[in-house]
């Protein structure tokens, strides 16, 4: 990685396809000056502006935040989640950190659970029904006084931040052999039940959101851990135990 | 007791593979204990064999692997064939990220289906194998250590067991400390360790039962 901007030729494989029906299938792009202090997702903005510029379709891609916490910016870049850097999302990455004349693989997630809407963008409403089915918590929990009531040991706090720094991106599930979504919803059940307010509705919660998880055709996890290898925000393999758990009570419990 | 459904559920249908896997672990750990005796002699590895089929709970325990491997296969390739679904379409390139998957963790289903055919052609091989007879201390019993080294002067089948022990090392090796993610026992501190115990418990019985292989083909 060089301090120094440099300027970079790079050849572009990118997935284009019109809609869900639509096949779809790898074009190839030449890109020129691209500045290594220019993001992944400025560069694809580059080439954009290009395919604008001589009437054609620009390539569709999710993005919003451009700083590592919406969870927008979902494709594979040669064939990692996010790309080839460890906890980055791809609007953190940036293009220093590939080298002139290379050749760039961009496709979009690859799961029954995320059709493919347009080229890169995928729907990616499946977690968002898995949250629906039991990812919040219903009880009064009252006001600051009140919660102050109810202490949560430093541990359980700690635990609780890590899994809430899941922004529900998807890479677990595009970097996961069996496409299980399991890394999502564990730190979501995880997260949940690390405070005594969570544990009111612990056992219907797990139960619910694995069946609604299953019920979407995410695979199984069978504990490779590249979801936690490919994870932005390092959410651990833990809560996979932790929701295993919850989920094995719940089953005790007859919910 | 788990609820009716437990079967229905993804984490249900894991936690069966896990707990089952783990009995079968258990049972190539006591198997291999017991083939060590061919190390002793062919009067200790025999009478050992006599002990086991001559104790009427042999049909309880035998009962119980049977359900052990029926259960573990049928569950497994149930969530094999999901994930295979799941996918959809491949990725035109997939990079490991080089800290996840193992060659372990990756040929499970493969290993698995190994060890499926190796178990069918071990029991036709021995356990309904030709049936010689011998003396011990004047008990007239199965002659299994005959079998069991004229088995193995053919190069061919020292080999095919061989391979069929190292899929089961593999096996092992990432089975072993998975079911226990699959329980919900992970720990910042012990999961390490667990992890390294269970590959070199894959190792050793790889090299076990392989070892005994050949031994025997050196006894011919």
């Amino acid at each position: 990685m060089s301090a120094k901007e440099e300027m970079l030729t790079l050849n572009l494989k990118i997935w284009r396809q019109e809609d869900r029906n639509d096949k779809g299938r790898f074009v190839d792009y030449k890109m020129e000056g691209v500045s290594t202090d220019s993001s992944f997702l400025e560069m694809i903005d580059m080439l954009n502006d290009e395919l604008v510029k001589e009437g054609k379709d620009p390539v569709s891609f999710d993005h919003d935040c451009r700083e590592g916490i919406c969870g927008s910016c979902a494709m594979m870049v040669n064939g990692q989640a996010h790309g080839p850097n460890a906890l980055t999302t791809t609007c953190q990455l940036h293009m220093r950190s590939f080298t002139d004349g290379d050749t760039i693989v961009i496709e979009p997630w690859r799961s029954r659970a995320f059709p493919v809407l347009k080229d890169l963008k995928t729907d990616r409403s499946a977690f968002d029904k898995i949250i629906a089915a039991g990812g919040y918590i219903s009880v009064n929990t009252g006001n600051a006084q009140d919660a102050n009531n109810l202490p949560v040991s430093k541990e359980n706090a700690d635990l609780a931040m890590d899994a809430a720094s899941c922004i529900g991106c998807g890479a677990c599930v595009a970097a996961c052999p069996n496409a299980s979504a399991m890394l999502f919803t564990s730190a979501k059940i995880s997260q949940l039940a690390q405070f005594p307010q969570g544990q009111v509705e612990a056992a219907e919660r797990a139960s619910n959101m694995v069946r609604e998880m299953d019920e979407l055709g995410f695979g199984n996890c069978t504990n490779h851990a590249e979801c936690e290898a490919a994870c932005p925000k390092g959410i651990d393999l833990r809560n996979i135990a932790h929701m295993n758990r919850e989920f094995l009570k719940a089953k005790v419990k007859g919910k | 007791m788990p609820s009716h459904n437990y079967f229905t559920y993804s984490i249900g249908k894991k936690q069966i593979t896990a707990v089952t896997g783990l009995g079968l672990v258990g049972f190539t750990a006591t198997h291999l204990a017991g083939n060590l005796l061919i190390l002793v002699g062919a009067d200790a590895f025999n009478a050992y064999g006599h002990a086991l089929v001559s104790n009427p709970l042999i049909y309880l325990a035998e009962a119980i692997l049977l359900g052990m491997f029926v259960l573990h296969i049928a569950m497994a390739a149930t969530l094999t064939a999901q994930n295979i679904a799941a996918r959809g379409r491949r990725y035109y390139i997939k990079n490991r990220s080089g800290r996840g998957e193992t060659i372990a963790s990756m040929t499970m289903p493969y290993t698995g289906t190994i060890l499926l055919v190796f178990i069918i052609l071990h029991l036709i091989n021995f356990k309904y194998g030709a049936h010689y007879e011998t003396t011990v201390d004047g008990v007239v019993m199965r002659d299994l250590f005959r079998l069991v080294v004229e088995y193995f002067a053919n190069p061919l089948y020292v080999a095919w067991y061989v391979f069929s022990m190292i899929a089961l090392g593999l096996h092992t090796g990432h089975g072993l400390q998975s079911s226990l993610q699959t329980w919900g026992l992970n720990h910042p501190k012990y999961t390490p360790k667990v992890k390294m115990v269970s590959v070199a418990y894959g190792v050793l019985v790889a090299l076990g039962y392989s070892g005994l292989a050949i031994y025997c083909y050196f006894l011919n």
